[in-house]
């Protein structure tokens, strides 16, 4: 469904994508783990049109997503999903104005349509009789929960997470994992989760892929990732001191 | 030289922002946000206008009629401030304010939706940032400088008006007969030249400085360092283009299509 293919993007001097290829498929649950910097969330943004490749392409159901039109590319990102990191709430906006947001700018359905789907999207992400608070009203979590009840209220069929349980405690962390997995139980969507958190990627992941200055060093089920024998995936999955990643970080 | 192509590439955006938002108008007008912005930014800008007006036509007053009373032609402050705000003060000076008000209160805003991921948000669900966030405040702020303008120049010459009666002895009556006689000629749509020339120029600056500060914040990058850059770069661009627009705009009005 997604295929990524010898992809290249640089900023300025930085390399932060060399040749990177990794493909998911329909349905499939794909974690991408790497240590911070090595372009997770480019990956992540190339996928949905953010970032133009220097090089290779992105393909979505075979289609480049970086050769579409304009119309084109909004026909694709009505498909997507997209978690940010702080949930990206406008913020003057309500948390039911804010998921209900991509309805109302797409002018698809009725008013108390919308406002019912936004309600249900907030239900299903444990957020319900929470619509009229502001933004700024919510903790770290439940911005969150409600960035992903704003993805999921379109229904799309591929939704992309951005470290979807940095910066949250152990208990919000497994209640987002929980309802990532939840999404693809209940709506069957593809997902692409960035992630650190070695605990959550055994929850949610199908497959995992690991990135290292900018590629795709290995790719393996959870539990092939638990037992790998490369040293660079070892030392990131078992977050040992001594290994060849973060050396230039030591004393 | 690397300064200079930021320079092009920053003044090529804002063209663009501003071409997409007033295409925005038309095809997905925003009138409940953009009236919302039309009283949050530029009628609550009113009173600072109005402060700034009243003392500038105070002064402006008062020194030329020191000179002038000398001559014994004090008769000639009515037209000397009428004509000042009408073509150039009143613009100038409504803009000048609502670039500190406005403008830099429009790239801090949208530059901290910028680096906090908000504006991709609206992209990743296909809304345009341009046309959701820049293409209502840009309308706002034509709108608002041109009214603003034109309460500058009342104002002003009120102001005007009482140094002229209370410090130089010239009666009102005499200083609002003046004024208003020097404002004829030219007229289109009612409106004589003066008036509409100045404010015309307002809308035009106006639109320009807002385009210039929403460009600005969806430029922003860097965190909150990167937001400060943004409304400084805002702030002076917008400074320099009012002082570009205010002479090539004179030049226009009164020497290309004018009889001045």
């Amino acid at each position: 469904m997604i295929r990524l293919d010898r992809v290249s993007k640089s900023f300025g001097e930085r390399h932060v994508l060399r040749d990177c290829s990794v493909e998911v498929a329909k349905g499939e649950t794909l974690v991408v783990i790497g240590s911070s910097g090595t372009g997770k969330s480019t990956l992540l943004r190339t996928i949905i049109g953010l970032e133009t490749p220097d090089d290779g392409q992105v393909l979505v159901d075979g289609q480049d997503v970086h050769e579409l039109s304009e119309k084109g590319l909004r026909a694709m990102r009505a498909r997507m999903g997209y978690l940010f990191q702080s949930g990206a709430l406008i913020n003057w906006l309500t948390v039911g104005e804010n998921v209900a947001l991509p309805l109302r700018e797409g002018g698809r359905a009725p008013a108390d349509e919308i406002a019912r789907r936004a309600e249900r999207a907030l239900d299903m992400v444990g957020l319900a009789g929470t619509k009229d608070l502001m933004p700024g009203q919510l903790s770290g979590g439940m911005r969150k929960r409600a960035g992903l009840a704003r993805s999921i209220v379109t229904e799309p069929e591929i939704i992309l997470y951005d470290e979807p349980t940095t910066g949250l405690d152990p208990v919000t962390a497994h209640i987002i994992d929980r309802l990532i997995v939840d999404m693809k139980a209940k709506l069957g969507v593809t997902s692409v989760v960035v992630s650190h958190d070695m605990e959550g990627v055994y929850r949610v992941a199908d497959r995992v892929a690991m990135l290292y200055d900018g590629r795709v060093i290995a790719t393996g089920t959870p539990s092939e990732f638990r037992d790998a024998a490369d040293p660079i995936v070892r030392q990131f999955v078992h977050g040992a001191l001594e290994g060849p990643l973060g050396r230039e970080n030591r004393p | 030289m690397k300064w200079l192509l930021r320079a092009f590439e920053g003044a090529g955006y804002t063209a663009f922002l501003l071409g997409r938002a007033a295409r925005f108008w038309f095809r997905k007008p925003r009138m409940a946000a953009t009236a919302k912005l039309m009283y949050d930014s530029g009628l609550k800008s009113l009173p600072v206008v109005a402060i700034v007006a009243f003392f500038s036509g105070m002064i402006l007053c008062l020194q030329t009629g020191l000179a002038v009373a000398r001559y014994g032609e004090t008769e000639v402050l009515g037209l000397v401030v009428a004509q000042t705000f009408a073509r150039e003060f009143g613009p100038f000076m409504t803009c000048i304010i609502l670039v500190g008000t406005v403008v830099s209160a429009y790239a801090a805003e949208i530059g901290t939706m910028t680096v906090s991921e908000e504006t991709d948000a609206l992209r990743v669900m296909s809304i345009d940032p341009v046309g959701y966030l820049a293409a209502p405040r840009v309308l706002s702020l034509t709108v608002m400088a041109l009214l603003l303008t034109l309460c500058a120049d009342l104002v002003g010459m009120l102001g005007g008006s009482v140094v002229a009666s209370a410090q130089l002895g010239l009666p009102y009556g005499i200083f609002w007969d003046r004024a208003l006689e020097s404002l004829e000629g030219g007229e289109w749509f009612g409106l004589p030249r003066d008036l509409y020339g100045g404010l015309l120029k307002a809308a035009l600056m106006g639109y320009v400085i807002a385009g210039i500060g929403c460009a600005q914040g969806l430029r922003a990058g860097g965190g909150a360092l990167g937001v400060g850059r943004c409304v400084r770069r805002a702030v002076i661009s917008s400074i320099v283009m009012i002082l570009v627009i205010s002479y090539n705009f004179s030049w226009l009005i009164y020497r290309a299509f004018g009889d001045s």
